[in-house]
């Protein structure tokens, strides 16, 4: 078997998934341009916002590209784990909200 | 990691010539990359022209009380170069006879220069634009250095200052330990005599440059968000912040070279390439003094010793206008660093 899973090289590529299917590809990459363009959010809170995200989906490829436009974008490396704690902790917290679910089925249960 | 000079070093890449070569092909990346020329050619920027002789820039040394990772003019304490004296009179003169609307002082830190004072007062006069490049550190270094402030004020200087980040881990990161505490005291000193405060016409700027192998950021929304920052942390002020690209050259070089980053630094340079930013490269106007009196396109191309085209005016003491705003500017692979996306210059962005 090929080693074909997560090669670094293999982002720069992201836009060759075009070669499959033009139209749904170009509707995707002027979306998400538009999505990143500055707006009522600057263009360097929404690099730390997909750089939070990306930690979340755990996409390496993502977390290359928001580590390198966050810088860009003039955020420091502080305010990035900032970033990464905020997805953990909301990550964290959604698990731990659950056992509110578990207790009261818990309780139910329970004499 | 204590940083000292390549020079101290005694390190290959203290030859110019071996900066350009490793530039050049040091990598099937880096040989196969487009030339700088080539694509001025494309802008029909090729041969490079000046269009006069604005700022009259001039490196007074390249000794500095700091050894700052990136530095591309590889300054420290151990260096020895200083303008001599006889030099400094071959400038008053150019100056005056072009009668130069802006002095740009740099280094190093040109604070050291023992006649740093003697040389503003003589140029120094109503109309006449005198840029210091300071290190800020300096400002606090001892009592000597601490009363310079208010002779910049005294003699309306315009003070222009490096501050990588608005913190101290990045800022600390790229410019040593303890920078970012002494930086700040300076621009509260600074801020205090009224430097940067509104309606003083005092003007004080910030450089910002990337700590590490990326571009920077938009220039008006990082001093924005400087300009927020540094007031919320310390109640600091400041004019302008002025975004400047690492040029791959000296200890950033090194530093590209070290980490494994130069061929991808090299390409994002490239792809961002600029035909506007091109157009607005600084060396086109001005002209940059070598503390031993050669002169050069920009002071980058002092570092790589790289001196101007026009034979019969590569000296201070042979300072011909006119021959140099004939001459081609000489360029190579580094020069990608001032084109790319909004375009650096000592100023800033150039677009
Ligand atoms: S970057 Fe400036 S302060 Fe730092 S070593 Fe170089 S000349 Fe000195
Ligand atoms: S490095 Fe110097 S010569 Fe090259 S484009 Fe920049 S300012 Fe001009």
């Amino acid at each position: 078997m090929e080693k074909t899973y997560y090669d670094p090289k293999d982002l720069k590529k992201f836009g060759d998934i075009a070669d499959f299917e033009p139209e749904l590809a170009q509707k995707f990459f002027d979306y998400y341009g538009s999505v990143f363009e500055e707006g009522e959010l600057s263009a360097r809170e929404k690099a730390l916002i997909a750089l939070a995200v990306a930690h979340t989906v755990q996409c390496p490829y993502c977390i290359d590209a928001y580590t390198e436009a966050s810088l860009e974008k003039g955020a420091n490396e502080a305010q990035m784990m900032e970033a990464v704690h905020v997805a953990c902790a909301i990550r964290g917290g959604a698990s731990l909200v659950h056992g509110v679910q578990m207790m009261n089925k818990a309780k139910k249960l329970g004499m | 990691m204590k940083v000292t000079s390549l020079a101290s070093r005694g390190h290959a890449l203290k030859d110019p010539r071996e900066q350009l070569r490793i530039l050049n092909e040091e990598t099937p990346v880096l040989a196969t990359l487009p030339r700088f020329g080539q694509m001025l050619g494309q802008s029909g920027l090729y041969p490079l022209k000046p269009t006069g002789i604005d700022i009259f820039q001039m490196n007074l040394g390249y000794l500095c009380n700091m050894t700052c990772k990136h530095c591309h003019v590889d300054a420290g304490p151990d260096r020895k170069e200083l303008m001599t004296r006889e030099n400094l009179e071959h400038c008053i003169r150019a100056i005056e006879e072009i009668d130069a609307h802006t002095v740009d002082l740099t280094g190093g830190a040109p604070e050291m220069h023992p006649d740093f004072q003697w040389f503003v007062e003589r140029i120094s006069k109503p109309g006449r634009t005198i840029i210091v490049r300071s290190n800020l550190t300096i400002l606090v270094t001892n009592p000597k250095y601490r009363a310079f402030p208010e002779f910049f004020k005294k003699q309306g200087l315009q003070v222009t200052c490096s501050l990588p980040f608005y913190n101290k881990f990045t800022t600390d990161k790229q410019r040593g330990e303890g920078t970012y505490d002494r930086s700040v005291e300076a621009l509260l000193d600074l801020n205090r005599i009224g430097y940067g405060q509104p309606g003083t016409g005092l003007e004080l700027n910030l450089v910002y440059n990337p700590a590490g192998a990326f571009l920077p950021a938009d220039q008006a929304s990082l001093e924005a968000d400087f300009k927020a920052n540094l007031q919320r942390k310390h109640g600091i002020v400041f004019n302008n912040l002025f975004t400047i690209t690492n040029l791959p050259i000296s200890r950033y070089l090194e530093f590209l070279l070290m980490s494994g980053n130069l061929d991808e630094y090299m390409q994002k340079l490239v792809n961002a390439y600029n035909p506007a930013a091109a157009a607005g490269v600084m060396c086109r106007n001005t002209i940059s003094v070598a503390w031993n009196g050669i002169l050069y396109d920009c002071d980058f191309n002092q570092m790589l010793e790289i001196p101007v085209a026009s034979a019969g005016s590569r000296h201070i003491r042979d300072f011909d206008a006119d021959t140099l705003n004939q001459r081609e500017i000489v360029i190579n692979q580094h020069c990608f660093g001032c084109t790319a996306g909004a375009g650096s210059s000592c100023g800033g962005a150039t677009t």
